[in-house]
């Protein structure tokens, strides 16, 4: 899996790895994660070359790329072509945030009526190219790492991007955001507030963030591995609490990540199991 | 050259810019027969899929309009619902609020100033570039946004898509010691940021003078952040419960954004820094005041290349502002008003504030059991969109004696002087026909 050797310092005949950032829907969020990296970015660019970052330079050159970053959700039919040209030009392919690994906010239009959507929006409806869904970039294309959040967290992008000069596995958590809590020693919000959180299921990334702010987990980075949804959720349904609280807080900026997706979909009376998908 | 053919000159995706987008000039002979911003961005559809939300999660779901101004898109959704439900929260929720939207001014001006913009006055392509030449500006530049991301994560819990705000207030207060313990940072970034203005205008500017009007918020008091009545340099004096009734929004073929203008004639207009910073230059925190006297700039400015000045200038006011609510914080309690969703009559919301790039509207109706049944936001950059067009047709005459790459690449310092955020426009906004 070694991709490109790593420069020698002072050896400029070495020529750097090549870095692009590429943005299909999003809020741009994610990709300013890498600016916001303020004590990181001057080094970081010395050991990689940016060559394509729309956000961030005017100098934009083609592929082949060694490391291709990519932020937001596929739901164009141009982006359908445009992505699959990205992963012919590129070596290793991120996904940055939850756009890019779940479709983000805009996939809530998977269990809408497209052209309602549109209506609601343009009154020309038909100069719009918008497919029926948002969906994540490895539906279309093979991805080999995927960074989670809303937004990422800047040191797993960092960490993502050393690992990959330095030809060794990231070191991306698999945990539920629920152990980061103990870790902090957060007292727990469900338990002490009765507040309706999400962190048993959802992956670890954000620091626990919302418990330390006194509010329940809203699953901004998706499901952890092995997240039991269900038994959650069941539980939730036992103590009363009923779907149209619980349906919206499993269908937000992971709504079509597929084990919030299909929870959602079986404690909704109303869903008709992501008809556009 | 033929005076009959047609040259078609393309900036095939705009740079250092938020979000994407491309430029097409189409000239025949001397004539400039049309300029079009096309944003191709795809659309997200914030205002359709509101709709059904429990109107709780509405600062949290706006805030993914925009990466660079999420505080913007809460800020004016928790107002407008807070207006909605009758709620009135307590002077010192609502100075910590200012508090919030200092950081985001200073984070979200710091980024492009230092990140996008600048790097244009010195003829690189970024700012890693500028910094082989610059260093300390750079890292300069770099810390004062990396106060600003630390504000917005103490007071936010993370500085894009901040977790804290809530409608009625913030889910939890900060501690007096995390405030506190912002204040030699904030003492430094007043400084620096004081001598990033004076760097910055000693810059060379284009001469270009825009004869079109300017919108912001005017508040009796203060610098305008999260309240005001809407004033113009043309002497426009409205209630932000007005705006619908003054301005509307139109669809145009070569954009998923859709595009603002003023009613009655549908005038063009501008909202940003320069147009907050012409109308409010009185409101100035001391040495911001003092600051935009001493440059050399004359007080009101219509140039649209010295919006980076107006941007530093603000910068000083962000970190002034942001010590001085740091070092009177005394607590917050309660933090969040507590509210009941009454049931029976629908309610209905507006409010306007101003994002780092202008003003932003939005307005919402809630239903009875505490849901969003209507939403609409209007965005900085879409009110902005027409005029820049408009000041590129200006420009373009004078440069059509360059090769296409000089002319777009002179266009593109127009365009990104304005500071676009192209993500935001392009959440698309119901396209209502008015007939006055």
């Amino acid at each position: 899996m070694s991709i490109v050797p790593r420069p020698r310092l002072g050896d400029i005949r070495v020529s750097k790895p090549r870095l692009a950032v590429f943005k299909f829907a999003s809020c741009d969020g994610c990709q300013l994660q890498l600016l916001s990296c303020e004590d990181e970015l001057l080094s970081l660019a010395e050991e990689l070359e940016i060559v394509h970052f729309l956000e961030a330079s005017s100098r934009i050159e083609m592929g082949p790329f060694d490391i291709a970053l990519v932020e937001g959700s596929i739901t164009t039919a141009a982006d359908l072509g445009r992505i699959q040209e990205v992963r012919r030009q590129s070596k290793k392919l991120v996904t940055i945030g939850a756009c890019a690994t779940a479709g983000g906010i805009q996939a809530l239009k998977n269990w809408a009526d497209r052209s309602e959507f549109l209506r609601c929006v343009y009154a020309t409806p038909e100069t719009i190219d918008t497919l029926s869904t948002s969906t994540a970039i490895a539906d279309h294309v093979q991805v080999d790492y995927e960074l989670r959040g809303c937004p990422i967290n800047r040191f797993q992008l960092l960490d993502v991007l050393r690992a990959l000069l330095t030809d060794r596995r990231p070191k991306l958590p698999s945990h539920s955001v629920c152990l980061d809590c103990k870790r902090r020693d957060t007292v727990c919000v469900a338990v002490a507030r009765d507040e309706i959180c999400l962190g048993p299921i959802t992956h670890a990334g954000c620091g626990a963030l919302c418990p330390a702010f006194n509010r329940g987990c809203y699953g901004c980075f998706g499901p952890a591995q092995q997240s039991n949804c269900d038994s959650l959720v069941d539980w939730h349904l036992h103590r009363q609490v009923t779907a149209p609280t619980l349906v919206p807080l499993l269908r937000n900026f992971n709504a079509a990540a597929i084990e919030f997706r299909d929870c959602g979909d079986r404690v909704d009376p109303q869903s008709d199991l992501g008809q556009n998908l | 050259m033929n005076k009959k053919q047609i040259r078609t000159i393309e900036v095939a995706a705009l740079t250092r810019v938020e979000g994407e987008g491309a430029l097409r000039v189409v000239v025949e002979g001397e004539r400039i027969l049309d300029v079009q911003l096309a944003i191709y961005e795809p659309p997200r559809f914030f205002e359709a899929l509101l709709r059904g939300r429990p109107l709780d999660e509405t600062p949290d779901i706006t805030a993914r309009i925009c990466g660079i101004c999420p505080v913007a898109y809460q800020m004016t959704a928790v107002h407008a619902l807070e207006q909605a439900l009758g709620i009135v929260v307590t002077p010192e929720i609502r100075e910590l609020r200012r508090l919030l939207y200092c950081g985001e001014w200073i984070e979200s001006h710091g980024v492009h100033m230092h990140l996008l913009h600048i790097p244009d006055f010195f003829g690189y392509s970024n700012s890693i570039e500028l910094a082989q030449v610059y260093p300390h500006q750079v890292n300069r530049g770099l810390r004062l946004k990396k106060i600003g991301n630390r504000l917005l994560e103490v007071l936010g819990g993370r500085a894009v898509h901040p977790i804290n705000v809530a409608v009625g207030g913030f889910f939890k207060a900060p501690r007096l010691s995390e405030l506190r313990s912002l204040a030699d940072d904030l003492q430094w970034g007043l400084e620096a940021a004081i001598d990033v203005v004076r760097w910055v205008a000693s810059f060379e500017y284009p001469e270009f003078k825009g004869d079109y009007e300017m919108v912001a918020l005017r508040h009796a008091e203060e610098y305008p952040m999260n309240e005001g009545r809407i004033v113009s340099t043309a002497g426009l004096d409205i209630a932000t419960d007005e705006f619908e009734q003054h301005f509307e929004e139109r669809q145009v073929p070569h954009s998923t954004a859709l595009h603002a203008w003023q009613l009655p004639h549908r005038s063009t207009y501008t909202v940003g820094p320069l147009a907050r910073m012409n109308l409010n230059r009185d409101h100035l925190s001391a040495c911001a005041y003092e600051l935009s006297e001493s440059v050399e700039m004359q007080w009101p400015c219509f140039n649209p290349y010295r919006s980076i000045i107006a941007r530093g200038i603000e910068v000083v006011h962000a970190f002034e502002e942001a010590l001085a609510i740091v070092r009177r914080y005394q607590g917050c309690s309660p933090a969040r008003m507590s509210y009941a969703v009454s049931p029976g009559q629908a309610r209905e919301g507006m409010w306007a504030t101003e994002a780092p790039r202008g003003l932003i509207y939005h307005r919402y109706q809630t239903t009875s059991d505490g849901k969003i049944a209507h939403a609409k936001i209007i965005p900085p950059t879409s009110q902005n969109q027409r005029q820049i067009e408009l000041d590129l047709a200006a420009l373009l005459p004078q440069l059509l004696a360059q090769p296409d790459s000089a002319i777009g690449l002179a266009c593109e310092k127009l365009i990104r002087s304005y500071d676009p955020c192209i993500s935001c426009a392009t959440h698309f906004l119901k396209f209502e026909i008015k007939r006055l």
